[in-house]
C-alpha cells in the first residue's frame, strides 16, 4: 500500500502533505503534553516496533502470506495520536534510510496508513469493544475487526488517490502522466488484494497480539484504557464513525461523476487549444468513460460494483464476527 | 552482495530449507530481516566512499536530489525521463556506486511491480488508440457480464507510451532515492533534515528509531530462530499465526520496557526534554556548483518541455 514516487502528481503529493500536516502538528502537541520527556524514547522504540512488525510474514489460509501495518495495534495500545506519530516515523525511516516508498509521497502514505489507520482503527475498536473487560474475548474480536476495517479504508484512500491521477493529470496528447488507472480500475484492483490478503494479515496480527497481551501483559492493555483516560470522547466517536461511513460513498460519487463530465472541456480550457492527439481520443473522452473502464465497464458501474463488494464484505464479516462475539461473551459470563 | 560486512549470521538458516508451512514463512521473515540489516550496512559502506555525491555537504546533497526527484515528477515526455535516468546513472558512477548494484536495486525489485501494474494499460481494451501490434482476432466482439472485449486485441501506441512513462518515472524516482540513501551516512542525513525546519525533537526521534530498528530486528530474528529451532514437524497455519501473535506481543512488551529504560538512561545523562547537536556542516564552492547544476538541469528541461 506504500505509494512510491512517480505514481502521484506533485500537486497531489503537495495536497496530501497539507492534509497530513495538521494531524502531525496536533499529534505532536497532544503526545508531548501527555508524555513530556518520555515521548522521545517511547515514540522512537515504538516506531522501530512498527517498522519491525511490518517485516513479519503472516501466513494466511490458502497458502498466501501478507504483511501487517500495525497502525491499529499501536492505536489500541497507545491511543491514536501517538500511533499517528509512530507510524509516520516508521514511514520516514523506510523512505529516507532504506529507499522504500516515495519521499514526496510521504504525505499521502502517512495520511492513508498512519492517520486513517490509527483513527479509524481506534474508533472501530472502541465501538466494538464497548465496556468489555480488558481480558474479554470481545476485545480480541474488536481488535481484529478494527484492524481489518482500518486497513481496508486505508487501501480505499490509496486507491482513490491513485484513481484520480488519470482524471486530473494528462499530457497534452491525453495520455495519463502518473498512475494510469481510473477509479473504476484502481479501486477494485487495490481493494481485492486488501479485502482478501492484507486485511486478513492486519486482522490476525492485531487480534492475536491483543489476545497474547491479555494473557501475558495485561498492564500494557490498560495504557489507553477507554474507561481510564478518555471516557468523555466516547460519544463523538459514534458521530465521527457515522460521518465517515456516510461520507465515503458520497465522496466517491462526488469525486467521480463531475470529473467524468467536465474533464475534456477543462483540458481544452486550460490548454487553450485542442491537441492533435485529442481528436483521435475524443471518443474515449466522451463515451461513458470507456477510456478507463474495461470497455463497457462504466465508471458508475465500477463504483457500484466495488462499493457493493466492499460494503458486502464488511457487513458480512461484521455479522460473522458478531455471532462469534456473542458466543464468546456467553462463555465469558456464563 | 559479497562486499557486505555483518548480517550474514542471520542469513545462514535461510539456506537450509525447512519443511512445513510454518518454517517457510519464518524463513521468509528471517531472510527479510537479514536483507534489511545487510542493506543498511552496505549503504553505510557506500556512503563512506570518496565519490562525487559523498563529498558534498549533506544538506546540499539532500536538497539537490529531492529537487531532481521533483523535476522527474514534473517531466512530461519519455526522452526527458530517459535523460534523467542517464543523469542518475552518471551520478552513481561518479559516486563509486557499483553500476550492477545500482541498476539491479532499481529495476529488479520495485519496477517489476510497476511493470505488472503498467502491463494492462498497453492493450487496446484499456487504452484505445492507434494499434501498433495486432495480437489476436477474436472474430467478433466478446462480452461477459460487465466485461467486454473488442473484436481485435492489439497493443496501442498510446498504451505503450503510458506504460513506458509510468515505468520510467517510477524508475527515475527510485534511482534518485537510492542515490540519496547510498551516498548519505545516516547520521549526516538526519542533521541535513534540519534544513527543512524539521523540529529538533523529531530529528532526535528519527535518530533513535533508526538505532532501535536494528535492536528490535535482532531481537525478532533471535526470537523467531529460537522458536523455529524448537519446532518439530509441521505447524498448522492457525498455530503459526498464534505464535506470531505471541512474538508480536512479546516484542511490543519488550519495546515498551526498553523505552522506560532508555528514558531513565537519558535522564541520568542530563536529558531535559531538548536535543542538542553539533552543527558543523560548511557549504563550499563545490556545493554551490552542484546546486547550480541541479537547478540548471531541472529548470532547463522543465521549461524546454513546455515550450
Amino acid at each position: 500500500m506504500h505509494i512510491p514516487d512517480g505514481y502521484l502528481s506533485p500537486a497531489t503529493s503537495a495536497v496530501m502533505y497539507g492534509v497530513a500536516a495538521p494531524f502531525w502538528y496536533l499529534a505532536g502537541k497532544r503526545v508531548h503534553r501527555s508524555l513530556t520527556g518520555k515521548m522521545v524514547p517511547l515514540l522512537s522504540v515504538l516506531s522501530a516496533f512498527a517498522f519491525t512488525i511490518q517485516m513479519l510474514n503472516v501466513p494466511l489460509p490458502g497458502g498466501t502470506s501478507g504483511h501487517a501495518v500495525g497502525a491499529t495495534l499501536m492505536a489500541i495500545i497507545l491511543g491514536p495520536w501517538a500511533a499517528v506519530l509512530g507510524i509516520t516515523v516508521a514511514l520516514v525511516i523506510q523512505a529516507f534510510f532504506f529507499g522504500d516508498g516515495g519521499i514526496w509521497a510521504i504525505g499521502a502514505n502517512a495520511f492513508n496508513i498512519a492517520i486513517v489507520g490509527s483513527f479509524l482503527g481506534y474508533g472501530v475498536y472502541r465501538l466494538a469493544a464497548g465496556n468489555a473487560l480488558a481480558t474479554s474475548r470481545r476485545r480480541v474480536v474488536a481488535a481484529a475487526l478494527s484492524g481489518y476495517v482500518a486497513l481496508n479504508v486505508s487501501a480505499l484512500f490509496t486507491a482513490v488517490e491513485l484513481g484520480l491521477q488519470p482524471l486530473l493529470f494528462r499530457a497534452a496528447d491525453g495520455s495519463p502522466l502518473y498512475g494510469p488507472y481510473g477509479l473504476a480500475q484502481a479501486i477494485p484492483a487495490i481493494m481485492t488484494g486488501h479485502l482478501f490478503v492484507a486485511g486478513l494479515a492486519e486482522a490476525a496480527i492485531t487480534g492475536l497480539v491483543i489476545a497474547y497481551l491479555q494473557k501475558a501483559n495485561e498492564p500494557l492493555l490498560r495504557l489507553s484504557d477507554p474507561r481510564g483516560i478518555a471516557a468523555r470522547s466516547y460519544r463523538w466517536l459514534w458521530l465521527g464513525l457515522a460521518a465517515v461511513v456516510l461520507l465515503t460513498p458520497l465522496g466517491l460519487i462526488a469525486a467521480g461523476t463531475p470529473w467524468g463530465e467536465w474533464k475534456p472541456a477543462e483540458i481544452q480550457a486550460s490548454l487553450g487549444f485542442l491537441p492533435e492527439g485529442m481528436g483521435a481520443l475524443q471518443t474515449a473522452w466522451n463515451a461513458p468513460l470507456s477510456g478507463y473502464g474495461l470497455a463497457g465497464l462504466g465508471l458508475t458501474a465500477g463504483y457500484l460494483i466495488s462499493g457493493v463488494l466492499g460494503v458486502a464484505a464488511i457487513v458480512l464479516s461484521t455479522l460473522l464476527f458478531g455471532r462469534w462475539l456473542a458466543r464468546g461473551e456467553t462463555k465469558n459470563h456464563g | 552482495m559479497a562486499n557486505t560486512a555483518g548480517g550474514e549470521w542471520a542469513l545462514a538458516p535461510v539456506k537450509k530449507a525447512g519443511r512445513g508451512t510454518g518454517s517457510r514463512f519464518v524463513e521468509g521473515t528471517l531472510a527479510g530481516i537479514a536483507r534489511t540489516i545487510q542493506d543498511a550496512v552496505f549503504y553505510e559502506e557506500l556512503a563512506q566512499r570518496p565519490g562525487l555525491l559523498q563529498n558534498l555537504d549533506p544538506r546540499v546533497r539532500l536538497v539537490g536530489l529531492l529537487a531532481l526527484i521533483l523535476a522527474v515528477s514534473l517531466a512530461q515526455h519519455i526522452p526527458t525521463l530517459i535523460v534523467f535516468y542517464l543523469v542518475a546513472l552518471a551520478l552513481a558512477l561518479l559516486s563509486r556506486i557499483p553500476a550492477g548494484f545500482f541498476v539491479k536495486r532499481v529495476w529488479l525489485f520495485m519496477p517489476f511491480f510497476t511493470g505488472v501494474v503498467a502491463l494492462p494499460v498497453i492493450f487496446n481494451f484499456v487504452t484505445p488508440g492507434r494499434p501498433v501490434v495486432r495480437l489476436l482476432d477474436l472474430g467478433s466482439p466478446w462480452s461477459f457480464a460487465f466485461l467486454s472485449l473488442p473484436r481485435e486485441i492489439a497493443l496501442t501506441e498510446q498504451g505503450l507510451k503510458t506504460a513506458l512513462t509510468l515505468i520510467l518515472r517510477v524508475g527515475d524516482s527510485v534511482s534518485l532515492a537510492v542515490l540519496l540513501v547510498t551516498t548519505s551516512r545516516w547520521a549526516h542525513l538526519l542533521k541535513a533534515l534540519r534544513v527543512f525546519r524539521v523540529p529538533q525533537v523529531f530529528v532526535l526521534i528519527l535518530a533513535m528509531t533508526y538505532r532501535y530498528v536494528f535492536v528490535l530486528l535482532q531481537i525478532t530474528s533471535a526470537m523467531l530462530l529460537a522458536r523455529k529451532s524448537r519446532t518439530m514437524g509441521h505447524l498448522r497455519g492457525a498455530d503459526h499465526r498464534r505464535g506470531l501473535g505471541a512474538s508480536g506481543g512479546t516484542l511490543l512488551a519488550k519495546s515498551y520496557h526498553l523505552s522506560d529504560e532508555i528514558y531513565s538512561a537519558m535522564l541520568s545523562r542530563g536529558f531535559a526534554g531538548e536535543a542538542r547537536v553539533m552543527d558543523d556542516f560548511r557549504v563550499s564552492g563545490r556545493d554551490w556548483l552542484w546546486l547550480l547544476a541541479v537547478a540548471c538541469l531541472s529548470g532547463f528541461i522543465i521549461v524546454l518541455e513546455r515550450l
